[in-house]
């Protein structure tokens, strides 16, 4: 397979300026990009992936994504200098004919000329577009925002700090078995409840750990999987899905997640439903980012996560929904702040039936993995995975 | 809780595209920007010029209600540099009447009686510099 012929430029468009002291770089962004689509006789509202380098305002190309009001389901900030947009124009061309997207924005912008004239130096930015409200109200970090949509989702379906719990109590299960967990203990819902409050509703306990480290995947062809010393050991991709939700103009729903859109869109591909999935790691920097998660990728209704994960739903081997058997981002491992990579690992253990035999699902042959990046509270990115035995 | 002590504020970040909203908030005044490309007609959040809804730049400001209710809120129990001192304090989203959700401070209230669904309003601030930023408190039936 290649790209050849699977994909086509259809708008261009050359900002007609060369000092301009009097835009934002993100109004420089959305400038070119409103230009391109209009070359192409498209609109934003058309665009279903995003490509832009590491010099654009904000947090990857997430708040420009939010700036522009886009709904993708493909996002790619690869960046290689002055390279990066021709890259990007392969990568998109790769994603569309694997049928992630169909129409692809690449922006680029920056004002360098106005570097030392009392703006902002650097590259020309002004910081995050959303920066200037959002930053002052005395949150600092994760787990306030995420407090914020814990909140959100209690007074809208009724869900408890026990319900929230019960997902630490199931990772420190698994994480008992784990050698190298940085917690190793089992705690009670009501140790949960009685640990100090961060962040009301949340916590010390609802929130994941912090460590160092760091982990990493290779993913190869077919062919190279088939000469590999061990092939049996290879896992099979079967499907993928990728959103980004933000604060929607305003309108933030702080009950959902990125999930309800990058899940079906996995599942899709992989050609199995949410019965099919033997194990799943969910990305668990805090017990509501898991709850929201297993509602949005269909393990049951939206607002009854608090119910599905009673009665040891997430322990494995044999709940309803095993889950993080090394402990996950909770009681493991949350590398680099950063919990989709273990998210990987662990399915992949499992699906190679090399988790620790006390966690081990029998028969394993397909895992979800999810993870969410950014806040629950504001933009994220979501990203789902679905792998299999080489067999599967 | 008329004794107490205004949470920290510092200066907004002002750029070309939010200075309008900033220097209002200066006088006492909360504004909006909405579209005005036709049969659109969305109110925007945060400030921008572009319209997120329909891709128009022809947007414009205008004076909001400063009215709201209290879509979530957090209570912080551990915060950090000059906040430290104000805990428990409260960090919240706000449903203005216009429909954009805000994040913001309410203030004036014990973080006690914090509701999802209360009535608030718009109280600006001192933040330095001859600048000012918005809070909410609970509405004054």
């Amino acid at each position: 397979m290649s790209i050849r012929g699977k994909a086509y430029i259809a708008g261009i468009y050359e900002h007609p300026r060369r000092d301009i002291p009097d835009r934002t770089l993100s109004q420089i962004h959305a400038e070119v990009a409103v230009g391109a689509l209009a070359d192409a006789g498209l609109t934003l509202a058309d665009v279903d992936a995003y490509f832009c380098d590491a010099t654009v305002p904000g947090f990857g190309g997430m708040s420009m994504a939010e700036y522009l009001g886009l709904k993708l389901s493909y996002i790619d900030s690869t960046e290689t200098g002055g390279s990066s947009y021709l890259a990007h124009v392969g990568h998109a061309a790769a994603a569309i004919a694997a049928g992630k997207c169909s129409v692809a924005l690449v922006t680029l912008a920056g004002k360098p000329r106005q570097r030392g004239r009392g703006g902002p130096g650097g590259m020309g930015g002004e910081g995050p577009p959303e920066g200037s409200f959002e930053g002052m109200w005395g949150l600092f970090g994760a787990p306030y925002n995420y407090a914020l949509a814990a909140r959100r989702h209690m007074y809208e379906f009724g869900t408890t700090s026990e319900q929230l719990a019960e997902i630490k109590v199931a990772a420190s299960i698994h994480a008992q078995h784990n050698p190298h967990a940085f917690l190793q203990n089992v705690v009670t819902v009501e140790e949960v409840l009685a640990s100090p409050m961060i962040s009301d509703p949340l916590h010390r306990l609802d929130c994941c750990v912090i460590t160092d480290g760091g982990g990493a995947v290779v993913v190869v062809s077919p062919e190279i999987a088939r000469e590999l010393d061990r092939p049996e050991r290879a896992i099979k991709i079967l499907g993928h899905g990728e959103s980004v939700k933000h604060t929607n103009n305003g309108r933030v729903d702080l009950t959902y997640t990125g999930a309800r859109w990058s899940g079906p869109r996995a599942f899709e591909e992989a050609g199995v439903t949410q019965a099919d999935i033997d194990y799943a790691s969910i990305y668990d920097s805090f017990t509501i980012t898991v709850l929201e998660t297993i509602e949005d990728l269909g393990f049951c209704e939206k607002g009854e996560g608090g119910r599905f994960v009673l009665d040891g739903a997430l322990v494995a081997p044999h709940g309803k929904l095993p889950f993080n058997t090394d402990g996950g981002g909770l009681c493991n491992n949350h590398p680099a702040n950063r919990g989709g990579m273990t998210k990987i690992l662990e399915a992949v253990r499992q699906l190679r039936h090399e988790a620790h035999p006390a966690v081990q699902v029998p028969d394993c042959s397909i895992a979800l993995a999810h993870g969410t990046g950014g806040s629950l509270s504001t933009r994220m990115g979501s990203a789902t995975l679905i792998l299999g035995q080489g067999d599967a | 809780m008329a004794d107490e002590k205004q949470l920290p504020a510092y200066p907004p970040n002002v750029t070309v595209e939010n200075e309008e909203f900033w220097k209002a908030a200066a006088d006492g005044r909360f504004l909006l920007k909405r579209c005005d490309a036709d049969g659109c007609g969305t109110v925007i959040w945060y400030p921008r010029s572009l319209c997120p809804e329909c891709g128009s730049f022809d947007t414009s400001w205008f004076e909001a209600s400063g009215k709201g209710t209290i879509y979530t809120y957090t209570i912080v129990h551990k915060g950090q540099g000059p906040w430290a001192e104000h805990v428990p304090y409260v960090t919240a989203y706000v449903e203005l009447e216009e429909g954009p959700r805000v994040m913001t401070n309410i203030v004036g209230v014990d973080p006690a009686d914090v509701a999802v669904g209360m009535a608030v309003e718009v109280v600006f601030q001192d933040a330095g510099d001859g600048a000012a930023i918005y809070r909410f408190r609970p509405a004054i039936p």
